[in-house]
């Protein structure tokens, strides 16, 4: 990568795009920019709340959006997402409604979970995103049970685990794997590399020259893909998908891409990170490549984006005036769910 | 009804549970082909397909964490672990997804697993194939932990267990898989967790036990009862939940009480027990709370018969407050 900053352009023409993405790849495009220009309203609202202290927690998922919002468009409502930290945008694309996820991140009386999670941990079975917890890579082995269960009752269904870089140290990713080789699972590996997992970067998490050669201990095939390239992730997306589904196992993704914002709301980046990141960046801003793209296709103009763009942040304070005219949680769902013995 | 040991009696357990449900189906390390170490699932694989026995690599991590993964997509796995000594490697899995995707999921993401694991010492199996940590289990909120000490509890609370919509820890108490034998009912046949067995009725002091600890304890009463002490020895089958009212009945009635466990004695489930009946029968007690337990050492290879709570250390603990007050 270089350290200029001027903008990566996607490297596509027509009938290359048609080639990656199919024959509605215009719509698909658009779709796609669509959601990430709600998910950078959502994020730059959310960020700003928990600044004032409106909520307590936010982990952004910005400079990611490329692989949430594709695999959210090319996976099946009977596919399943073991998500990491950054995922909820896939969850919002599949078919999760926006104001009960704010209600969620307002860990009120209506978030499906009842505030039980902090803020951006989701659970929305609907449509088939996990509830996380907060430990590194545990859901790289559910993600693996799931697509084992599919294969058990000869369902089309394929398991998405979704983890960053930091993530292919824990005991999950290599268990996960291994048993996914070994069952040949119908389960895409993704492994969004943000290049930080908070302070460390991806060089001193792992001696291997990519994440992606990792899959070959496995004996799973292991792709490496620009994951600020909307068009290549859902190319690769599709194709380890497809493969999956077809019973011909599981693939390992690794999508590099660039941690635009700090590791979470308690984090301050200039601890660690060099002067020029930013900068490196923003050259691969996967919104901006993606509007540069559409805009030279002609698929899309300044008017139309700034529609989008106000009536995504209109959905969202819309939301966030319900969810904070909502209680907390009763005292009593402390209770519910679960095993209880009082104590107190 | 038929004749089984405790072993045998885990095994048809879970033969019937597969039959009654397709959803129903077992992972661990050994399991299939061979049958486990044990053979506590000796043929199985042969009735019900390797689809459904499944020998998986050797991480415990990854036996428990798909078989999360499984009862998320709505089946019910058992999983093995090959010895208690060797879950904690699935330790995160348990204490982290296992006993929280409901609670953290409102509901939407039941987690039915049952772990199977068998565990305590007796069988010269020195420090990695003889620990009793049940106790580590208890105190995670989510959890059902249960322990049977009868082949036909083995069954029972078995398929209790599979069908339970919470997970399930199942310890089996391997010292006596196969030296106690049992009527087990045949078919379906379940016990509701929560109730604790009288072993033995009495009237002079209560001895709690579970597990493989059961058969000093009960020779233990025999031999008080020469003595003229009329021992009552409860078997709590289930930990969590916890039978309080069978617990609390009997201290109120002797006014006396000893624990016997094999796991050590700090923060053990003793004195769990011993809080409860604190703070709850206080007034009924006649003489100090007494526990027979483990030592606070890591479990010995050669002296494990001076670790393990002997029918002499029960005697003599029972003697001591049978003579107080």
């Amino acid at each position: 990568m270089t350290a200029a900053d001027s903008l990566v352009p996607l490297p596509y023409d027509r009938k290359a795009a048609e080639q990656q993405i199919g024959p509605d790849w215009a719509e698909t495009a658009r779709t796609a920019f669509h959601w990430m220009l709600r998910a950078r309203a959502l994020d730059a609202r959310m960020q700003a709340l928990q600044r004032q202290g409106r909520i307590g927690f936010y982990g952004a998922a910005t400079g990611q959006e490329a692989v949430n919002v594709a695999a959210g468009l090319v996976s099946r409502p009977e596919d399943w997402i073991a998500s990491g930290l950054r995922e909820q945008l896939t969850a919002l694309v599949r078919g999760h409604d926006l104001t009960t996820y704010v209600h969620h991140l307002f860990a009120d009386a209506l978030d499906p979970a009842l505030g039980r999670n902090m803020p951006c941990h989701p659970t929305a079975r609907e449509v088939h995103y996990l509830a996380m917890s907060s430990v590194i890579g545990t859901q790289i082995s559910h993600a693996v049970g799931l697509g084992r269960a599919a294969q058990y009752r000869h369902d089309p269904s394929v398991a998405l685990a979704f983890f960053g870089d930091g993530a292919t140290s824990s005991n999950d990713f290599h268990a996960g794997l291994n048993f996914a080789g070994v069952w040949k699972a119908p389960v895409v590996f993704c492994c969004t590399n943000n290049q930080w997992a908070i302070s460390i970067p991806v060089e001193r998490q792992t001696a291997a020259s990519s994440l992606a050669m990792k899959g070959s201990a496995y004996g799973i095939p292991g792709r490496q893909v620009d994951g600020t390239d909307f068009i290549a992730v859902y190319s690769e997306l599709r194709q380890a998908i497809d493969r999956a589904r077809r019973g011909e196992g599981p693939s390992l993704i690794e999508f590099v891409l660039f941690r635009m914002t700090p590791h979470s709301t308690s984090d301050d980046p200039t601890r660690y990170q060099p002067p020029d990141w930013a900068a490196r960046a923003r050259a691969h801003d996967p919104v901006d490549r993606l509007r540069g793209w559409l805009t030279a296709q002609g698929l899309l103009d300044p008017a139309q984006e700034a529609e989008w763009t106000r009536a995504a942040d209109a959905e969202v304070r819309a939301a966030i005036e319900k969810a904070e005219a909502t209680p907390p949680p009763p005292p009593d769902s402390l209770f519910r769910d679960g095993v209880s013995r009082g104590g107190g | 009804m038929t004749e089984l040991t405790l072993v045998q009696a885990v095994n048809r357990g879970l033969a019937e549970a597969m039959r009654q449900d397709p959803d129903v189906l077992l992972l661990g390390e050994d399991i299939g082909t061979n049958g486990g170490v044990f053979r506590a699932t000796e043929g199985l694989q042969k009735e019900f397909g390797a689809e459904r026995v499944i020998d998986t690599p050797l991480s415990e991590c990854g036996i428990v964490g798909t078989a999360i993964g499984m009862a998320l997509y709505g089946l019910k796995p058992v999983a093995e672990i090959q010895f208690l000594d060797f879950i904690y490697p699935a330790f995160d899995q348990i204490v982290s997804e296992l006993s929280k995707f409901r609670y953290r999921s409102g509901g939407q993401y039941p987690c039915h697993v049952v772990v199977r694991a068998p565990y305590g010492g007796g069988i010269r199996g020195g420090l990695y194939h003889s620990q009793s940590t049940e106790a580590f289990f208890c105190h995670t909120a989510g959890l059902k932990v249960v322990i049977p000490s009868t082949p036909a509890d083995a069954k029972g609370l078995l398929l209790t267990a599979i069908h339970d919509e919470d997970p399930v820890m199942f310890l089996e108490p391997k010292r006596i898989y196969r030296s106690i034998t049992g009527e087990v009912p045949d078919g379906d046949y379940r016990i509701p967790f929560g109730k604790a067995r009288v072993a033995r009725e009495g009237t002079d002091l209560t001895l709690v036990a579970y597990g493989a600890m059961m058969v000093p304890t009960l020779a233990a009463a025999e031999r008080l009862a020469q003595d003229g002490l009329q021992a009552e020895v409860l078997d709590l089958r289930t930990l969590v939940p916890l039978d309080e009212a069978t617990l609390l009945a009997s201290v109120e009635k002797t006014g006396r009480l000893v624990i016997v466990h094999e796991a050590a004695r700090t923060a053990g489930f003793g004195a769990e027990i011993a809080a409860i009946v604190a703070e709850k029968a206080l007034y009924s007690l006649k003489a100090p709370i007494v526990r027979v337990t483990g030592y606070d050492t890591p479990f010995p290879y050669a002296l494990e018969h001076l670790y393990l709570p002997s029918e002499e250390r029960i005697v003599e603990a029972a003697r001591g407050v049978g003579r107080t007050g």
